[in-house]
């Protein structure tokens, strides 16, 4: 039976871990994400399901745990916050070099350095445009309520292994933190290792017993045209991504007359703000990306047809409204609103915005070619 | 060992090292149940010619790629394969943390005082006045550090259940180094925890010497600093003689 409970984002998301039968979490602490760490040590998954949860000397330590357990074919995971993030990308480009199956989970934090404790969707370039080195996109689903800190984590597995790749719940603080009703799905039994070794031991580095070749697990390729191959064969699971599991919510859109595009935390200030907006006759939409990698571009571009402005609303200095105004072509003017350094805008000043840089004036400012000027 | 041919300078150490370390798994009946961890460095392409399952880390990160694959698949035998720029620089915390924690694994140091793979460049563990292309005037402690002894560092630890330093230059020298990786892999066998079995190895072409000059250079000077020998037997430290 799905159980209710009222709990943190990153308290749902530690325990949707384990009822997704998950083998493994490696962790290190940091702020605001470590109520993961903290709800897995505390719940003892080794005897609830056989759970591995180990406190790692460093986030560096901790993502080289999971490309390991992941080349042996298991399903592991870790979470981090920001500046843990940015450690962990070497092993993250690893993991997509090496075409390993894993979940990361960014409880995002504003930056740059050290930045704050405070919430923020600054690191949405480092999240959907690569972040490590190496020509790699992850898979990136944003969380905009505590109900898909726990939902996204077995959809998160499901996609890693569909497409054996990396794949990136990206958080942030505020979803992280906020205690919300959220329904619990049902124990899932993890996988058995003779499982496993049915289904991934073509692949997995789990000793070579039952096979005549052995399995290697690498990103190193010296051939150039070898190496072209590996990557172009990433880029084709990236457009199937795109073709295949691209996820999105629209509200109000049918009739909107303005667009906002928002996601996350964002989402939910937007969503008031859309609903404040109707009251005042503002035929105002909202297009969530559920999927930040792959991007609902062709949406956005059909939208662009039908809406008179759009407001792209990020906690951060302006990152996604890059991939919003290269979806619509240029089509109509794009703007961008955000607030920085764990300050969260609220959906009367976003209404403001709205009215004044895209609905009062009529018309958006321009620069010299013509193009819609950013701020 | 699989067929391919060894892609190592010749005169090099870490073919026999290889080698004698396929034998063992042979000889316990175990390789099909083993998977290694290779390396950044020299020895970055062991996958090619060890003839188990074997996943390539991240530069200095084998000992966490390890500890991964052995807590997730406890009845595996699990091995890194590391030099000593991976171990001892840039691994070091990896290192220290999986000792420390007494990971049921087997960790393989090859220490040549020197990084080959990318040409000569200073290593942690080279030797004071050694030239290389880092330290083209030779180590100097007051700026540059002391060489690192990993083993005796290692060996503090309440993790480490073995810790041994070994070489493979001679025919003797081989068949202890063998011993002691059988050893290291029983250990895991036992479930004791971790195995450290480092060997000095010589870098003829980073040394730029002959392979014999190496290993008279080697003994003359790496041993000194590196004595050969068991450190750590069975969870306690050997006395210093």
């Amino acid at each position: 039976m799905a159980e209710l409970r009222l709990m943190k984002g990153n308290e749902a998301l530690a325990e949707a871990a384990i009822r997704a039968g998950v083998d493994a979490y490696f962790g290190y602490p940091i702020t605001p994400q470590s109520e993961v760490i903290e709800h897995l040590m505390a719940e003892r998954p080794e005897e609830r399901t056989g759970m591995i949860v180990l406190q790692a000397e460093s986030e560096v330590a901790a993502i080289n745990m999971v490309y390991g357990a992941a080349s042996a074919g298991k399903r592991v995971m870790t979470s981090s916050s920001s500046p843990g993030i940015s450690l962990k990308l070497e092993g993250i480009s690893y993991l997509a070099g090496a075409e390993l199956p894993a979940v990361i989970v960014n409880v995002v934090r504003g930056g740059p350095g050290l930045g704050t404790i405070q919430p923020a969707q600054s690191d949405y370039y480092q999240a959907v445009k690569g972040g490590g080195h190496g020509d790699y996109k992850l898979y990136v689903l944003a969380p905009a309520s505590v109900q898909e800190m726990a939902d996204f984590v077995p959809d998160a597995f499901e996609i890693a292994f569909k497409y054996r790749a990396p794949v990136m719940i990206l958080s942030d603080g505020m979803i992280g933190q906020i205690m919300e009703k959220v329904e619990l799905k049902d124990q899932v039994e993890r996988l058995t290792d003779e499982e496993i070794t049915e289904k991934y031991g073509h692949w997995a580095t789990i000793g070579k017993k039952g096979r005549k070749e052995r399995n290697i697990i690498t990103s190193l390729y010296l051939n150039p045209e070898e190496l072209e191959e590996r990557v172009n064969k990433l880029v084709k699971k990236y457009e199937k991504m795109e073709e295949e599991d691209l996820r999105y919510e629209m509200i109000e859109c049918e009739d909107a007359e303005y667009l906002i595009v928002a996601y996350g935390s964002s989402a939910r200030i937007a969503q008031k703000a859309v609903q404040l907006a109707r009251e005042k006759g503002i035929k105002l939409g909202l297009l969530r990306p559920i999927t930040l990698f792959p991007f609902p571009k062709k949406q956005l571009l059909k939208l662009s047809d039908q809406v008179k402005g759009i407001l792209s609303m990020e906690l951060n200095t302006g990152q996604m409204v890059d991939d919003v105004r290269l979806s619509v072509e240029h089509k109509v003017p794009v703007e961008h609103y955000g607030r920085s350094g764990g300050i969260i805008y609220t959906p009367e000043e976003i209404l403001e915005v709205l009215e004044k840089r895209i609905i009062k004036d009529g018309s958006i400012r321009h620069n010299k070619t013509g193009e819609p000027s950013l701020l | 060992m699989t067929d391919n041919a060894l892609t190592y300078c010749p005169g090099c150490g870490h073919g026999t090292a290889h080698n004698i370390t396929m034998e063992v798994l042979e000889e316990l009946g175990i390789g099909d149940e083993t998977i290694g961890v290779a390396p950044v460095g020299c020895s970055v392409f062991a996958y090619d010619f060890m003839n188990v399952d074997m996943t390539q880390a991240p530069h200095g990160r084998a000992p966490a790629v390890a500890t991964g694959i052995s807590r997730t698949w406890p009845d595996k035998y699990v091995f890194t394969y590391q030099g000593d720029g991976d171990l001892a620089a840039i691994g070091t915390a990896e290192t220290i943390h999986a000792c420390n924690r007494g990971e049921n694994i087997v960790i393989i140091f090859v220490n040549n005082g020197i990084y080959g793979m990318t040409g000569g460049q200073m290593a942690p563990t080279t030797l004071e006045g050694m030239r290389t292309s880092t330290s083209p005037y030779g180590r100097e402690i007051e700026s540059m550090g002391s060489p690192i002894k990993m083993s005796e560092l290692v060996a503090q630890l309440p993790g480490t259940y073995f810790v041994t330093r070994q070489s493979v230059h001679t025919h003797k020298n081989v068949r202890k180094a063998k011993k002691a990786i059988k050893k290291a892999f029983e250990n895991t066998r036992l479930r004791k925890g971790l195995s450290f079995i480092e060997i000095v190895s010589n870098c003829n072409s980073g040394w730029k010497m002959t392979p014999n000059e190496s290993n008279e250079w080697m003994e003359e000077n790496m041993f000194p600093m590196f004595p050969l020998g068991d450190i750590k037997v069975n969870g306690k430290l050997k006395q210093a003689s």
